[in-house]
C-alpha cells in the first residue's frame, strides 16, 4: 500500500472578510521531505499552514495530513503535527526541561516514557546540558533550538515551521538548519516549512512552493524552478519574477509587529 | 529518535466521554503544574500582591470593627471581613488572566497550545483552574494574616478542604470571564480598562464588605446575582461559622464556572485567528 501524501490541499481557500488570503491552492507536500513554502507578506503562507495545523476552519477533504482529514478529525491530525510558531513562544519563566515537559504532557506522552522522551528531544536540539537553565537566560537560537524541542517530543510526522529563522544572525539561523537536517535524517519526518530568506529555501529544502496573492505560483525542486526561469538564475530571481513590483505592499500589521517582536526580544 | 514517529490515532480513540473527562484532567493538571513552577520561581509577585488584602483587614477591618458601623451580629466585624477580602484577593488575581492570553496570542503560544491535541474547553479548563492555584497560594497568606489579626477561622481539614474548592472555583469563574472579555474587546488596553472598572463594582456589590439585608434593593438584586456574592456565602460559612447555603453556593459556582468555560472555549477561536 502506498504511503499517503504527508500534506495534500485540494483547492484550498480562506477569507478574512472581503479579503481573499488563501485562493484554490492545490498542493502535496511528499513524506520525508522538508518543503519550503515562500512568499512575500500577505502572500497567503501563514493562513494556508494554519489551516493545515487546524487553526483555522477547512471545508472536509479540502486538506489531509497522512491522509487524515483535517475538518473532520482535528485531533488526530494535531498528534500527527509538530509546530513553531514565527514568534518567541518559549516560556522564558520555565527552564528548558520544564518547557518541553509541558509539550509532553499536552500531547499525552504516557508517564513512564516522558522523562527519557524529554531529554531525548532536548538532546536531538543540543539543549540537553542546559535544560536545568530558565529559558530567559537563552540567547535566540537556543530559544528557537529549544521550541523545535517542544515540537519534537511528541514524535511528529509533521514538523511545521513559521519562518523559523527570523531575527537570528547568520551563526544561529545555519545551527537551527543544521539540527532540522539532522533530526529529519534521523527520524525521517516531513518538514514544512515557510521563510523569507530564499538562500536558505535553496540550501535546505528539497521542494518549494511560492505562493503570491493567494496562489502557487511556482511548484518544484529549487533547481528546476532556477532552470525553467533560464541560466544562471536564482531563487531571488525567481521570487522576484513570481512576485512582480507588488511586493511589500501586502501583509497585516500583526505580522509585521511579531516579526518585530520576535526580532526584538532576539536582540 | 529511538521511538516510531506518531501514527494517527483510530477514529474511535477519540470518542467518548470518559476520554474526554481523562484529557480534561490530564490538561488542568498540566497548566497548573506550569503555574506552581512559575510561583516557585518569582515569589515576588506573591508579596507585591498580598499588600492590597493586607491594607483591608489592617486598615479597614480593624476601624470598622472599632466603629461598630456595620451590624453584624455577633460575629466581629474583622472576622465578618476576613472571607471577603480572601474572595477579593482571588478575584483580583484571576479578573486579570485575560490579558495573559492575549499576550500568549501576541506571542504565539495560544496558537502552539491549539495544535497540541486539547478540546479548547480543556485549554480555557486549564487556564481557570491554573487561576485557581494561584489564587490558593496567595490565600495562603491572607488566611496567615487574619490568623495573626485574631480572627477565629477554623481548624477543621475538611472544611478548609471545601474552602480551597470555593476559591479554586470561585477563581475559575473570573478568570473565565476575563477570558471572555478578552475573546470580545482582543486587545490588552481595553481589557485591563474593563477590568478596572468591573472589579470594584463586583467586589462592592457584594456581601464582601456587608451583608445584602443592608444594601438598598436595586443593589440587593446585583448582590444576589453576583457569583462573588455565593463564593463569599460559602467562605465565611466554613471559616468563621456563620448561617450558609452551602449546597446553593457549590452549585452557582459550579454552574456558573461550567458556562464561562463554554463560552470562554467558544471565544478562544476568535483570540487564535
Amino acid at each position: 500500500m502506498t504511503e499517503p501524501a504527508a500534506v495534500r490541499c485540494a483547492g484550498v481557500s480562506h477569507s478574512f472578510g472581503t479579503t481573499r488570503a488563501v485562493d484554490g491552492v492545490d498542493l502535496e507536500i511528499h513524506p520525508g521531505e522538508v518543503f519550503g513554502l515562500l512568499g512575500p507578506n500577505g502572500a497567503g503562507k501563514t493562513t494556508t499552514l494554519r489551516m493545515i495545523t487546524t487553526l483555522l476552519p477547512t471545508a472536509p477533504e479540502e486538506i489531509t495530513v497522512f491522509g487524515v482529514d483535517v475538518a473532520r478529525r482535528r485531533m488526530a491530525v494535531r498528534r500527527l503535527i509538530g509546530y513553531v510558531p514565527q514568534q518567541l513562544s518559549a516560556d522564558a519563566a520555565l527552564t528548558g526541561r520544564e518547557n518541553v515537559a509541558l509539550f509532553a504532557r499536552l500531547f499525552d506522552v504516557p508517564r513512564r516514557e516522558r522523562a527519557g522522551q524529554v531529554r531525548l528531544a532536548l538532546e536531538l536540539v543540543g539543549l540537553a546540558g542546559d535544560a536545568g537553565r530558565t529559558a530567559k537566560t537563552y540567547s535566540g537560537g537556543m530559544i528557537r533550538r529549544l521550541e523545535l524541542a517542544q515540537a519534537l517530543v511528541s514524535s511528529p510526522r509533521l514538523l511545521v515551521l513559521d519562518e523559523p529563522t527570523v531575527g537570528l544572525d547568520p551563526v544561529a539561523r545555519s545551527s537551527v538548519w543544521s539540527r532540522i537536517g539532522s533530526i529529519r535524517e534521523a527520524t525521517g519526518m516531513t518538514v514544512l516549512v515557510t521563510t523569507h530568506y530564499m538562500d536558505e529555501a535553496e540550501q535546505y529544502c528539497d521542494r518549494v512552493a511560492l505562493m503570491h496573492a493567494g496562489r502557487i505560483r511556482a511548484l518544484g525542486t529549487p533547481a528546476e524552478l532556477e532552470a525553467a526561469l533560464g541560466p544562471e538564475s536564482t531563487l531571488d530571481d525567481v521570487f522576484r519574477a513570481v512576485t512582480g513590483d507588488r511586493l511589500g505592499n501586502e501583509g497585516g500589521i500583526r505580522g509585521v509587529r511579531a516579526t518585530r517582536r520576535t526580532a526584538r526580544r532576539l536582540g | 529518535m529511538s521511538v516510531p514517529l506518531a501514527v494517527p490515532p483510530a477514529a474511535s480513540a477519540e470518542e467518548g466521554p470518559l476520554r474526554r473527562l481523562r484529557v480534561l484532567g490530564a490538561r488542568v493538571g498540566a497548566m497548573c503544574l506550569v503555574e506552581l513552577q512559575k510561583l516557585r520561581r518569582d515569589q515576588t509577585e506573591l508579596l507585591t500582591r498580598a499588600i492590597q488584602p493586607a491594607l483591608w483587614l489592617l486598615i479597614f477591618g480593624e476601624t470598622f470593627t472599632r466603629l461598630r458601623a456595620i451590624p453584624t451580629g455577633s460575629t466581629p466585624y474583622l472576622d465578618f471581613l476576613a472571607p471577603g477580602i480572601l474572595a477579593q484577593s482571588a478575584l483580583f488575581i484571576a479578573i486579570f488572566y485575560g490579558i495573559q492570553i492575549i499576550w500568549e496570542r501576541d506571542a504565539g503560544v495560544l496558537a502552539k497550545l491549539l495544535v497540541t491535541p486539547t478540546p479548547r474547553a480543556a485549554l480555557v479548563a486549564g487556564k481557570a483552574f491554573a487561576a485557581g492555584v494561584r489564587a490558593l497560594v496567595q490565600a495562603l497568606m491572607v488566611l496567615i494574616l487574619a490568623a495573626v489579626l485574631g480572627v477565629g477561622l477554623t481548624a477543621n481539614p475538611l472544611k478548609l478542604l471545601a474552602m480551597a474548592v470555593v476559591l479554586v472555583l470561585g477563581s475559575a469563574f473570573f478568570c473565565c470571564l476575563s477570558i471572555v472579555i478578552a475573546g470580545i474587546v482582543l486587545s490588552r488596553e481595553r481589557l485591563m480598562g474593563i477590568g478596572q472598572a468591573i472589579t470594584m463594582p463586583l467586589f462592592f456589590g457584594s456581601n464582601a464588605l456587608y451583608p445584602v439585608d443592608l444594601m438598598p434593593s436595586w443593589l440587593q438584586v446585583i448582590g444576589h446575582v453576583n457569583p462573588l456574592s455565593y463564593q463569599v456565602d460559602a467562605l465565611r460559612g466554613l471559616l468563621i461559622g456563620t448561617p450558609a447555603h452551602l449546597g446553593l453556593d457549590f452549585a452557582v459556582l459550579a454552574a456558573a464556572t461550567a458556562v464561562a468555560v463554554s463560552v470562554a472555549s467558544a471565544l478562544l477561536g476568535r483570540l487564535a485567528r
